[in-house]
Order: C-alpha cells, then sequence, then structure tokens
C-alpha cells in the first residue's frame, strides 16, 4: 500500500511545481526541517515519505483508526487530516521523538511492562493520544483514559492493557518533565 | 485516496480571505480545522481550485458574553468548548455537542464555523444552534450580514452563505435563569455522525410551566431541522412525563429520517422519540426549576 501511494505521488510530482510547491519549515521531535512539498500532501505522508519517519502509521487513511496520531503543538492530531503546509512553522511530535538518549519514555515503558500492545501497528498512535493527556494529568480516571484514546482502534489487545499502561505511565510521569 | 491537486493560500486578515473568495467565486474552498473537508478533499467529492487556510486568521477564537449575547468566534475548536468553565457553567448544551462529535483528536482541530459552514444533514452545531434565536455574522466583498439560523440551512451541504463570504461569529442569546438546554446524540461508536440527534433549549415558570421551547433533530431530514409541532404541543405545559413523551411522540412523526446503514426509518422514528423525552428531561433539570 505504501509503495501505490509513493508511486502515485511520484507521478503526480509534476503538477507539485504547476500549483507552486510550496517550500515549508517546521520541527519534527525536536529538528528544524525545511523540503518542497505539494499542498495536497498529508502531513502523515511528508512524515513517512519525505522525512523517512516511518514510525507513524497509515491504518485507515479515513481519520477512524488514530494509527497516524501525532502532536501538533502538544495537541494530539490525526496527521492523515492534516496537510503538510498546515503545519508549517508548527511543532510536530511523532513516536520517533519520545525515546531519549536510548532510553525509553515512561509510557513506552509502562506499554512494554503491562503488555499494551501485541501486533503493535496501533501502538504509535495510541501512545502519542495517551501522552497528550498525561501532560496534563498524572492521575487520570479510567473514564478520561478511554476518552482520551477512544479515536484509536486497536485490534488485539482488547483495550484493558492499554488502559492499565497509560495510568501506570502516568504514575511514572509524576517525576521529572515529560 | 489523494486529493486533486490545488493552490494553497494562507491570508493575514478577514479582509485578504474574503478579497481572495471575491476572485475566485465557488473555485475556492475554505479550510478551517480541516476536519470534514480534507475527508471530502481525498474522497474527491470536492474539487477546488484553491483551497483557503483560515485557520491562522487572528482574532477568530473566542467564547465570551458581551453585549448581552454569548459571542463565538468561527475558529474555536470543538474542544474549546468542552474546556470553557462559561460553557460548562452556563451552556452546558454546546459541551455536549462537543463532547459528543468525532474524537479527541477531530476536536482538537475542527471549528464550529466549519461544522456549520459543511452543513451536513446530522450536523450536531447546527442541529444544537437551532434551538436558539442564533444569529450568524459573515464577511463578504459587500460587507458584513446577519444570517438567522432558521434560514441558514438550504440542503445537504449547502447555506445561505454566498461563495464569497465568510463566516465569522456566531451569536447567542445570553443565559437566563429558568432556561436550560440539552443535546443527546445517538451514534454506534465514537467518531460516528447521529444516528438521531435531538437538541432542546427549555424554559420553565417557577410553577414548571413551560414558558419557552425549542426543539431540533439532526439527520432527521436533508438539513438539521426544528420539530415545531412538538415545540408547539409544549407551550404553556406543565413539564413532566406525559407532556414530555406526547412532544416526544410528536416529533418522531416530524422527523423524516430516511432509511441507511444507521437504520431503517422506523428505527430511527422510534429513537427519535426516545431520546426527544431524554433530551426535554435533561433540558428540564438543567433549568434549576
Amino acid at each position: 500500500m505504501a509503495k501505490a501511494r509513493r508511486t502515485a505521488r511520484a507521478k503526480t510530482m509534476g503538477m507539485a511545481r504547476e500549483n507552486g510547491g510550496h517550500s515549508i519549515t517546521l520541527t519534527v521531535n525536536g529538528q528544524s526541517y525545511t523540503r518542497v512539498t505539494e499542498p495536497r500532501v498529508l502531513l502523515v505522508d511528508f512524515l513517512r515519505d519525505d522525512l523517512r519517519l516511518t514510525g507513524t502509521h497509515v491504518g485507515c487513511d479515513t481519520s477512524h483508526c488514530g494509527a497516524c496520531t501525532v502532536l501538533l503543538d502538544g495537541r494530539a492530531v490525526k496527521s492523515c487530516t492534516v496537510l503538510a503546509v498546515q503545519a508549517e512553522g508548527r511543532a510536530v511530535t511523532t513516536i520517533e521523538g519520545l525515546a531519549q538518549h536510548g532510553r525509553l519514555h515512561p509510557i513506552q515503558e509502562a506499554f512494554k511492562e503491562h503488555h499494551g500492545l501485541q501486533c503493535g501497528f496501533c501502538t504509535p498512535g495510541v501512545v502519542l493520544a495517551a501522552l497528550e493527556l498525561l501532560r496534563a494529568d498524572h492521575a487520570p480516571t479510567e473514564e478520561r483514559i478511554r476518552t482520551a484514546i477512544s479515536g484509536n482502534i486497536c485490534r488485539c489487545t482488547g483495550y484493558q492493557n492499554i488502559v492499565d499502561s497509560v495510568a501506570a505511565a502516568g504514575e511514572r510521569m509524576k517525576s521529572g518533565k515529560w | 485516496m489523494q486529493a486533486h491537486s490545488f493552490e494553497y493560500v494562507r491570508p493575514a486578515t478577514v479582509a485578504q480571505t474574503v478579497q481572495i473568495l471575491g476572485e475566485k467565486g465557488g473555485r475556492a474552498k475554505v479550510l478551517a480545522g480541516g476536519q470534514s473537508l480534507i475527508p471530502v478533499l481525498k474522497l474527491r467529492l470536492a474539487n477546488p481550485q484553491v483551497l483557503v487556510d483560515i485557520s491562522r486568521l487572528p482574532g477568530l477564537a473566542f467564547i465570551q458574553e458581551r453585549g448581552g449575547r454569548l459571542r463565538i468566534g468561527a475558529l474555536s475548536r470543538h474542544r474549546d468548548f468542552e474546556e470553557s468553565k462559561l460553557v460548562r457553567d452556563k451552556y452546558p448544551i454546546l459541551a455536549d455537542v462537543a463532547a459528543s462529535l468525532g474524537d479527541p483528536q477531530v476536536r482538537n482541530l475542527g471549528t464550529i464555523g466549519g461544522a456549520l459552514a459543511h452543513a451536513d444533514p446530522a450536523s450536531d452545531w447546527g442541529t444544537a444552534l437551532l434551538v436558539f434565536e442564533t444569529e450568524l455574522i459573515a464577511k463578504g466583498p459587500k460587507g458584513t450580514r446577519t444570517i438567522p439560523i432558521d434560514g441558514f440551512f438550504k440542503d445537504p451541504f449547502t447555506t445561505a452563505l454566498r461563495p464569497s463570504e465568510l463566516l465569522t461569529e456566531i451569536l447567542l442569546p445570553k443565559s437566563e435563569p429558568g432556561n436550560g438546554g440539552a443535546y443527546l446524540k445517538l451514534k454506534r461508536k465514537t467518531g460516528d455522525f447521529a444516528t438521531v440527534g435531538v437538541a432542546v433549549q427549555i424554559g420553565l415558570d417557577p410553577k414548571r410551566n413551560v414558558t419557552r421551547i425549542r426543539l431540533a433533530l439532526a439527520a432527521a431530514g436533508p438539513t438539521p431541522m426544528r420539530a415545531v409541532k412538538a415545540e408547539q404541543a409544549l407551550v404553556g405545559k406543565r413539564a413532566g412525563p406525559t407532556a414530555f413523551a406526547e412532544a416526544a411522540r410528536i416529533a418522531a412523526e416530524e422527523g423524516k429520517p430516511e432509511a441507511d446503514l444507521r437504520g431503517s426509518t422506523e428505527y430511527k422514528r422510534a429513537m427519535i422519540e426516545v431520546f426527544t423525552r431524554r433530551a426535554l428531561e435533561t433540558a428540564a433539570g438543567r433549568t434549576g426549576r
């Protein structure tokens, strides 16, 4: 599917110039990137194809599944429903930006310990959605956790271990700045 | 799927936006939060020549009481309503709508103005705003125009806005004592459109007689619609199970839901009745009377 998407884009690159291919600068995981892109390119495709950050996944490509969730200026968004040009000048956080100096982020540690994933396809999106919640509230109620991840679909675990992982991650995030 | 190719502009002011919209006419589409428009572009249901990104226009994201009204900037995001203390304390119906919409990620980007201008027949915002004497402020090349909500929705995905006009502000009457509202939505899952949605704004006198009532339905016709006969049946009646059950029965008859993957016409009518009764109970409970 990813290959087909890239091929479709390669075919239309000529039109990028026709429509004035935009030069955009944005910050991803603390690093500034400047690239020329076509206005219709989605943020998720920009991250995956142009920046080669493939941790952000394309699941449904229709704004339902949440696998493509990233933080845009600290807020969880579905990057299949944002244009790359809309992120110009903004800060994006993807799953690649969480571990620091080879050390997993507390949410990643908690998912590992509490078996918050099986196949792992939905995990980057779930983790980013949880990160927005936990930055605002280290001790969310179960209801708040379930609401925060209600836009993310997992087809393996049945959610209970994800909820447990998020709750445990909140505990770990009480100390330090995450 | 990938959208057709388009140009992208990001004007700095409302005046610039209106000028561009005027020049491009129907070939331009306004991009606010993009949570309806981008899926539509990806499905190639709309193929604009130009996308006009208004999301960074200054001064269009606010929810505040001023001059005896609740004034809402068109770029206020659904999330802003969930987080607003003013909304939660005095206009809980608007918090109901915001919480019922999409999912957290969609609510972080989607705007009230975008949802209204998109005008889905199942529009949660459109339905809820019909139960107030809502006025919509539109700016165009010829100046500013006020559009009453009752004449705003023309057809599915079609409003009274002209192609050159930008919706900038939404005005509601200020919340008054003895009034309460609620929006109730039946949906199959998070992120789905309403199977049915019911909005109620009710005013009760100290004896709990209905002094004013507006009732509107989502996904029950080509546009969000008021259930006027159900309203008329309630005026002057004592608020309570008997009056609410009768109004709910009438609302179910007034609605014109179409059978689709969310249910048959019969099922939807039955659900309109149930949700109307519950919305009336919740709204009456919020009047404090």
